[in-house]
């Protein structure tokens, strides 16, 4: 009798641990977005947006030129990740089981772990040594690599779901393999892949570590792709490590545009598939 | 007949050639990585990881501070992650009521895609001044212990240790998470109607489970090792080997943010990118590792499944 009274509580006593456990980390969650939205909301105004930095000492000022930056940074990246992620991830899942097809698997998976910072030294051995010049390619290029296994993986995986009876019905129909794949398989899991592709650019675009040594930073304002560019992330870096009161209220501004695109990114993806789902229960 | 063969080859082809792209990649990082710190490595060879003297000036590299900072880091934030991870995944695989696991599952993501730079700005302005006041608080006999030594900056391992273990956790749980989805629902029934209370039956499909587990452990560590921006911003950086969780420290990864764009010499350079290719070499391994220990969970969940399941003990019924 005794013993099966322990069993129960033991048993009562894990359910509320785990309970806990959950606990645990929403209360970090909820601290960073409270802290992010509370220092960042009032130092958050219009000229944030529009204007240069200040120089030192001087109040005022925005990351104007850093949010242009970081988006056409991730738009470089963009440019070359999807297209290539997208080819390579349609060759694992139509050709699944050849050994090639394992190998993509595996490289995107290992590509994935790999850390930020590396993945920006490599870039800066590529795209900033040989031409002596840091520059918002050589940063495109860096969070290309980021994103590379996530748009692999994604297309990947979200092919395989597509019914078998779709492509063998296109087959069967005459078409060629490319044609199946064009017009019928990946059409059919396309929003899937771009849910999957809008979550990789959120995480990219809150990358720094890559950035530091390709983009490196710009006070000025600059679209050129062959010259360094200033970048939300790194502002925010530079800043938050600067002893200067009005950078750091900057800085908090800085991480809650970067938490509010993150949000909405995941937000969007998240209302997406659900509705997704709900289609294919009703079909 | 034959016009869609050749177009079938050429699809093959044409998109092949993609993904051999994707595997070049992970080589170049490889050979760059390994070829860019040639002068480092021809210079110090394994003295760079034993020595500590870290004087670019002098041109003296040693790495020991880094790699243990690393490493030590890396190992406590698993220390705290771990359980909070398991707890969370056994929770919403296990026990929550079906309404409530995709919101949690919303939630426990919504943690790893605050981007890190976020992280360490809430780092350095909320968490550490609370380090700090919690450091400040330690009572004087628990300070002899090396463990609890040094004066209470705040900022250092503790807030470093923390920090990461808030980044590793959604890691941990979500792959325990589809790791504990993979136990087959005959497990649980088993060990219920052989009477056993709700954490016995949860006990087995963990120790079903077990390898897949450890691999989700294991792929947290890798996302510590490599863990940049917010570490940088809270340990400290300063290059010691210390036990005391209140000293200041250095990562491999921090020590490359910090330095590599003010390196003046090449081999000051190559002595980074060693330290980078260091960092590639262990993240890899223990991906390798932990993606081994998942996948033979899944082939070992198909071949089991037409087996009976393990026997429970039907403990003091």
């Amino acid at each position: 009798m005794m013993r099966n009274r322990w069993r129960r509580f033991l048993s009562r006593a894990i359910v509320v641990l785990c309970l806990a456990a959950v606990l645990m980390a929403l209360v970090p969650l909820a601290l960073v977005l409270f802290y992010v939205v509370k220092q960042g909301v009032t130092s958050l105004n219009w000229a944030f947006f529009t204007h240069m930095p200040a120089p030192v000492g001087e109040p005022g000022g925005g990351m104007g030129n850093a949010i242009v930056g970081s988006l056409i940074v991730t738009g470089l990246a963009a440019c070359a990740a999807i297209p290539v992620g997208l080819i390579a991830g349609i060759y694992a899942a139509e050709y699944r089981g050849t050994r090639l097809a394992s190998a993509v698997r595996f490289a995107a998976d290992t590509l994935n772990g790999v850390p930020s910072i590396v993945v920006g030294l490599f870039a800066y051995t590529v795209a900033v040594l040989p031409f002596h010049r840091f520059s918002a390619l050589a940063a495109g290029f860096a969070l290309a690599v980021m994103m590379l296994p996530l748009v692999v993986r994604t297309t990947e995986e979200l092919l395989l779901l597509v019914p078998n009876t779709l492509r063998e019905g296109a087959l069967a129909l005459g078409a060629t393999r490319s044609r199946a794949v064009f017009t019928v398989v990946v059409p059919a899991a396309l929003p899937g892949i771009i849910t999957g592709i809008l979550l990789a650019l959120a995480r990219v675009s809150g990358e720094t570590a890559p950035l530091l040594f390709t983009a490196f930073n710009n006070g000025f304002f600059s679209t050129d792709p062959r010259q360094p560019i200033a970048t939300l992330t790194v502002q925010v870096y530079t800043y938050a490590i600067a002893p200067y009161e009005d950078w750091h209220r900057q800085a908090w501004a800085g991480a809650l545009v970067l938490v509010t695109m993150v949000l909405t990114c995941s937000v969007l993806a998240r209302v997406a598939t659900a509705r997704m789902e709900k289609m294919q229960r009703g079909s | 007949m034959k016009k869609s063969r050749s177009d079938d080859l050429f699809f093959r082809v044409g998109t092949g050639v993609f993904a051999i792209l994707v595997i070049a990649i992970v080589i170049a990082i490889g050979w760059q990585l390994a070829w860019q710190s040639r002068l480092s490595i021809r210079e110090f060879g394994w003295q760079f990881w034993r020595t500590e003297t870290w004087d670019p000036v002098a041109g003296q590299f040693g790495a020991r501070p880094f790699i243990w900072g690393t490493l030590y880091s890396s190992l406590l934030a698993l220390i705290i992650s771990t359980p909070v991870a398991l707890g969370i995944a056994i929770y919403i695989s296990e026990l929550a009521p079906g309404s409530l696991q995709r919101p949690l599952v919303f939630l426990t993501e919504l943690l790893a895609a605050i981007p890190s730079i976020v992280y360490g700005l809430w780092g350095v302005f909320v968490l550490v001044p609370y380090v700090r006041s919690l450091e400040s608080a330690t009572p004087d006999w628990l300070k002899s212990v090396p463990l609890f030594s040094g004066p209470p900056l705040g900022i250092g391992m503790l807030a470093a240790a923390l920090i990461l273990s808030i980044m590793v956790i959604p890691f941990t749980s979500s792959i325990a998470r589809e790791v504990l989805r993979a136990v087959p629902q005959a497990q649980r029934e088993g060990a219920y109607a052989l009477g056993a209370t709700r954490w016995e039956a949860i006990r087995m499909a963990l120790f079903y489970a077990r390898t897949g587990i450890v691999g989700a452990v294991m792929l947290g560590f890798g996302r510590a090792l490599g863990e940049t921006m917010a570490v940088t911003m809270v340990i400290g950086n300063t290059p010691q080997v210390s036990l005391s969780l209140f000293a200041p420290q250095y990562t491999m990864a921090a020590v490359i943010a910090n330095e590599f764009t003010e390196a003046g010499d090449d081999l000051h350079l190559h002595a980074l990118i060693e330290i980078g290719l260091v960092l590639f070499v262990m993240t890899l391994v223990i991906n390798v590792i932990s993606r081994a220990f998942i996948w033979s969970l899944g082939r070992q969940g198909k071949s089991r499944r037409v087996k009976p399941a393990m026997t429970v003990q039907p403990e003091g019924a």
